[in-house]
């Protein structure tokens, strides 16, 4: 007994900062119901930020119109030059030569792929918005390349721009693209050049990290032999860095040209134009399911070509390849030959031209009658899974059960009995905690009894500002501490507190979801070849398809509400669960295993004693990467109907208010910055 | 080795000092201060010695091993030399140029034409197969195409190579890329020619290997040679001087056999503890004048390492004679003083 109360006092002794926290938050919540404004943040205390941004926008806007009209013209020229020649051409020079092009990256399998793909494009009858979007693709491409390749050099070269560009780096990667859709629409004006733009800011952080990391994996040996034999500065890059470092900035090329589609297809929000898209998107809203998906599927095949495409190329040029297609000059001249014989026949034979309206087949009106029919044989079931989702873990998270238990939904009443019963079970579970000298659990059984008792959006704003604070202070310093502190202290005072605990609420469900599943499907994979055979296309499946097309399907099934939200965030951001959960695992050394099972370890405690803790550090940045899909997938999602900072970024857009946009968007990119960062302190190494 | 002649490379004065401002440190009192009180200077400035005041001549045609442990600043000084790393202060004469006084220009083509370096991770280009790896100097140097693949051939048959032309680095094995690496630093003909523990990285039967291929090609080629390495078995195989450092300081300077039989303190006898000293020493080293009672006895030449002198012994030979290339006796070996060198521990050797 002596141990476990000494255990007790060092424990409290531990924690202080969280006990004073605590019984604080125990204070504000008794007064709650006479001030208000202990949970809710008053109105009063908040500063018109968005205000002022939005004025900020106004008078740079007024600044460099004319300089970003010029360049929206030049971009427009170009658009429409690719366009004309992918939607003017013969569909048959159009098929042929990407089949052209694949063959030249990966060989005959990957040609046949790509005609056979694009035939069913046709078919389809989604012909030309796909190429709308491809000409998007193909003219966003290049920028990005170009810039990111830029700013990756600049940034390999000189420390000092490389610790300019990095945050900048995350920043365009976690403010929600469609926070700056807004001041490129007021900058560059309507049309499809807001979406280029966009996909080219989109696009570019993935070019440049390749690019470093690339230049950076150098071996110093390399660069040192080329210095000793006597390369000047221009021999060195043209001769070694850049080729040394070509089979990483094609990874990187990759990356950008499935974020520049992704963009592209997200940016069709605005509307305005006949792209990929918006077909998707006018469809769902106008519920006509098979439409949508039909649509969606023409989608998921250009996001595997240009993915198998472009993966090819970077594959090519590792020097384990064997495949290396035609010398440059020869593709060129195969390209002009087919390109003439091409667009000849499809002079001469209008069949080839045009793809002729008999052949082209949709069964959107069978999908439609199908999922009608299937909702009504299922519905019950379907309604009892997402109202007992609903019931049982959305709500009671979002208002805790001291709100979320009432006949209506449980059955029963939250007696003061049960209450009282409640937080007695909690505080002994602390206690207990406590005393075996696990502050750590101890301090979490009780914080999280508040968050499940009062929900998030129950909380007092000051408990989770110190909260947030403490933890960052733990896990790294005053310096996190201040970030995180800023950040949340910036949704307050901007006025966009409830609707981020809302944002908050959701994304916490979603990864708490995508941490279990994920990770079981991963521990699953991890020891069975034959799960990860199945899982791992399924995965690539899953993280190349533009994260719009997920909405499709929990749309269909379950209609707009949090429910369809939650399982389309969980579809994205469960693949890194499951990838690093299942990599964390198998990388475990073989002696490692070897010495747990000589020293007579059984399957149980080979797993918990010595895989699992080998795998830790994997498996906490999985989770990290699940936080930052789930809050960027957040966003889209509000597009099937939650409320929070995405809901608020997309009211901003359709009244085109600059400051709300930027404001919310930038409140979006602080919580996903501060969640990162505490994380990153949390794993070792 | 000769002394008369003008050495090909002379270290000067050189200090490699890492920290906020090293060349700061350098200036003002340094230059009156004592060694020890430098030292000092340093380490109350926070900065870190890599190497401190070195000083040595190598001739031409030598192998000059610098021998040291990881962290003893033996790359440090390579660098130094070949300006990989800028030194802090010091000269180094290539021919009586002050190699840290040339511009870049000038140290640029003085890489292209003079220096060839071999590094421990070898360093080669992963897209570039054997051939245009090992003609990558030459290329540099702004030689024709055929031309530089014409000589490239020929350094790939002289490391024995010949057939792997065509191979890219990674299909090679460690052995073959360190070929590689030789052929490619020997292509420009260079007067000096660094190694930076070059066979470190290989398997031990490789290494020795390497190491006898490596005797060969100099015998053939007669470079100037700074080798740095961290195994002082391969110093005394290699070497013609043995410079051996510690804590970025040199703690001796000698032949092998100067090192093995006169070691200058506790540090170099510790490395000698392992040493077959009958494989290291050779006949010369250990003779005394001629033996002359008119008999004739069974002769070694001078190179020939003791265990090979050691076997001519026998109940009825106590003497054997020590000759030179053209056969004249230079000295004579008794069985006393070879068992006594043999001995490192003996008090007499220890200094």
């Amino acid at each position: 007994m002596s141990t476990f109360t000494r255990g007790f006092a060092t424990s409290c002794l531990k924690t202080w900062p969280w006990l004073i926290v605590l019984i604080l938050t125990a204070i504000l919540l008794t007064q709650r119901t006479e001030f208000p404004q202990i949970v809710a943040y008053p109105e009063a205390w908040t500063l018109p930020i968005a205000e002022a941004v939005s004025a900020a926008m106004d008078g740079l806007v007024e600044w460099v119109q004319h300089t970003a009209r010029a360049i929206s013209g030049g971009l427009n020229v170009a658009f429409s030059a690719v366009q004309w020649l992918l939607i003017g051409a013969p569909w048959l020079a159009s098929v042929s030569l990407f089949a052209l092009i694949a063959w030249q990256g990966g060989g005959w399998r990957l040609a046949l792929l790509t005609f056979v793909l694009l035939l069913y494009v046709l078919t389809s009858g989604y012909w030309v918005p796909a190429m709308n979007t491809l000409s998007l693709v193909l003219v966003a491409l290049p920028l990005s390349v170009l810039i990111g390749f830029g700013l990756g050099y600049l940034g390999y070269r000189s420390h000092r721009a490389r610790q300019a560009i990095m945050p900048l780096l995350d920043l365009m990667q976690t403010v929600p693209a469609f926070a700056y859709l807004i001041p490129i629409l007021l900058l560059f004006g309507f049309g499809p050049v807001v979406g280029l733009i966009a996909s080219v800011v989109f696009a570019v952080p993935p070019m440049v990290r390749n690019t470093i990391l690339g230049l950076q994996n150098i071996p110093p040996a390399v660069l040192e032999s080329a210095r000793m034999s006597g390369c000047s500065r221009r021999q060195q890059f043209s001769w070694v860095e850049f080729p040394a470092a070509l089979p990483q900035m094609l990874v990187g090329v990759n990356q950008t040209t499935m974020a520049a589609l992704s963009m592209v297809i997200i940016a069709a929000i605005i509307g305005g134009f006949n792209d990929i898209g918006w077909a998707v998107l006018s469809a769902m809203r106008k519920a006509q399911f098979g439409q949508s998906l039909l649509s969606g599927a023409v989608i998921v095949i250009l996001a595997v070509l240009l993915d198998r495409i472009s993966a090819a190329y970077a594959a090519r040029q590792l020097p384990t390849s064997s495949f290396c297609g035609l010398p440059l000059r020869r593709f060129a001249l195969v390209f002009v030959a087919i390109l003439a014989v091409t667009m000849l026949a499809g002079y001469l034979f209008p069949v080839l031209h045009d793809w002729p309206a008999w052949l082209t087949y949709s069964p959107a009106q069978a999908i439609n009658e199908a999922t009608t029919q299937f909702v009504r044989a299922y519905g019950d079931l379907m309604a009892a899974v997402k109202n007992g989702m609903q019931f049982f873990l959305l709500l009671p998270v979002k208002l805790g059960v001291e709100r979320a238990i009432v006949p209506f939904t449980w059955g029963i009443t939250f007696t003061p009995a049960a209450k009282v019963a409640y937080w007695v079970i909690a505080l002994a579970g602390c206690a207990v905690a406590f005393g075996l000298s696990w502050w750590r659990a101890g301090v979490a059984i009780l914080v999280l009894a508040g968050v499940i008792y009062f929900g998030t959006t129950g909380l007092p704003w000051l408990t989770v500002l110190l909260l947030i604070s403490l933890v960052a202070y733990q896990v790294s310093g005053p310096g996190l501490a201040l970030f995180a502190g800023g950040s949340v202290a910036f949704l307050l005072i901007t006025g966009l507190w409830e609707p981020a605990m809302i944002s908050v609420y959701l994304c916490s469900v979603a990864v708490f979801l995508c941490i279990v599943f994920g990770g079981l499907i991963g521990i699953w994979a991890a020891s069975s070849e034959a799960v990860s055979g199945i899982i791992r296309p399924i995965n690539d499946m899953l993280q190349t398809l533009p994260q719009f097309v997920l909405l499709i399907p929990a749309l269909m099934l379950f209609q707009v509400g949090d429910f369809t939200a939650l399982l389309a965030i969980i579809a994205y951001a469960i693949v890194p669960m499951i990838r690093y959960t299942e990599q964390g695992l198998r990388m475990v050394p073989k002696t490692l295993i070897d010495v747990g099972r000589s020293c007579g370890c059984s399957a149980w405690q080979l797993f918990w004693q010595v895989r699992l803790p080998q795998a830790l550090p994997q498996i906490l940045v999985g989770i990290n990467q699940t936080i930052l899909y789930g809050l960027g997938m957040l966003v889209i999602a509000a597009l099937v109907g939650t409320t929070g900072l995405g809901q608020a970024i997309f009211v901003a857009l359709g009244e085109a208010n600059a400051g709300a946009g930027l404001v919310a968007g930038l409140g979006m990119a602080l919580i996903a910055m501060t969640t990162d960062r505490i994380l990153q302190a949390v794993i070792p190494g | 080795m000769t002394t008369q002649a003008e050495p090909k490379l002379s270290v000067r004065n050189l200090w490699k000092i890492y920290g906020t401002n090293p060349k700061r440190l350098v200036s003002g009192d340094f230059q009156t201060m004592t060694h020890a009180e430098r030292l000092e200077h340093a380490r109350e400035n926070r900065h870190f010695v890599a190497a401190a005041d070195i000083n040595f001549d190598i001739y031409e045609g030598q192998i000059f091993v610098i021998m040291g442990l990881s962290g003893s600043g033996k790359s440090t000084v390579l660098r130094a030399i070949s300006r990989l790393d800028e030194p802090t202060a010091g000269q180094v004469f290539f021919d009586g140029t002050d190699l840290m006084a040339a511009s870049p220009k000038e140290l640029t083509e003085l890489r292209r034409r003079k220096m060839g370096m071999v590094f421990q991770s070898f360093g080669l280009l992963p897209h570039l197969d054997v051939l245009d790896n090992v003609a990558f100097p030459l290329r540099a140097q702004g030689q024709p195409r055929d031309k530089r693949l014409a000589r490239a051939r020929e350094m790939i048959e002289l490391v024995g190579l010949d057939g792997k032309e065509h191979s890219y680095p990674h299909q090679l094995s460690g052995g073959q890329q360190q070929r590689v690496g030789i052929a490619r630093s020997l292509a420009v003909e260079p007067e000096l020619w660094f190694l930076d523990e070059p066979f470190s990285a290989l398997d031990p039967l490789i290494r020795s290997q390497m190491q006898d291929e490596f005797l060969r090609l100099q015998k053939q080629l007669h470079k100037t040679i700074v080798f740095v390495t961290h195994d002082f078995l391969e110093a005394l195989k290699l070497a013609d001087k043995i410079c051996i450092m510690k804590d970025g300081e040199i703690v001796q300077i000698g032949t092998p056999a100067d090192i093995v039989l006169r070691p200058a303190n506790d540090y170099v006898m510790e490395f000698i503890g392992d040493v077959p000293l009958a494989h290291v020493l050779r006949a010369g080293d250990v003779m005394s004048p001629p033996w002359t009672d008119g008999e004739t006895h069974p002769t070694v030449p001078r190179d020939a390492i003791l265990e090979e002198a050691i076997k001519l012994f026998d109940d009825s030979t106590e003497t054997v004679d020590v000759t030179d290339e053209h056969g004249k006796i230079l000295g004579s070996l008794h069985p006393l003083e070879v068992i006594r060198s043999l001995y490192h521990d003996d008090p007499e050797h220890a200094h």
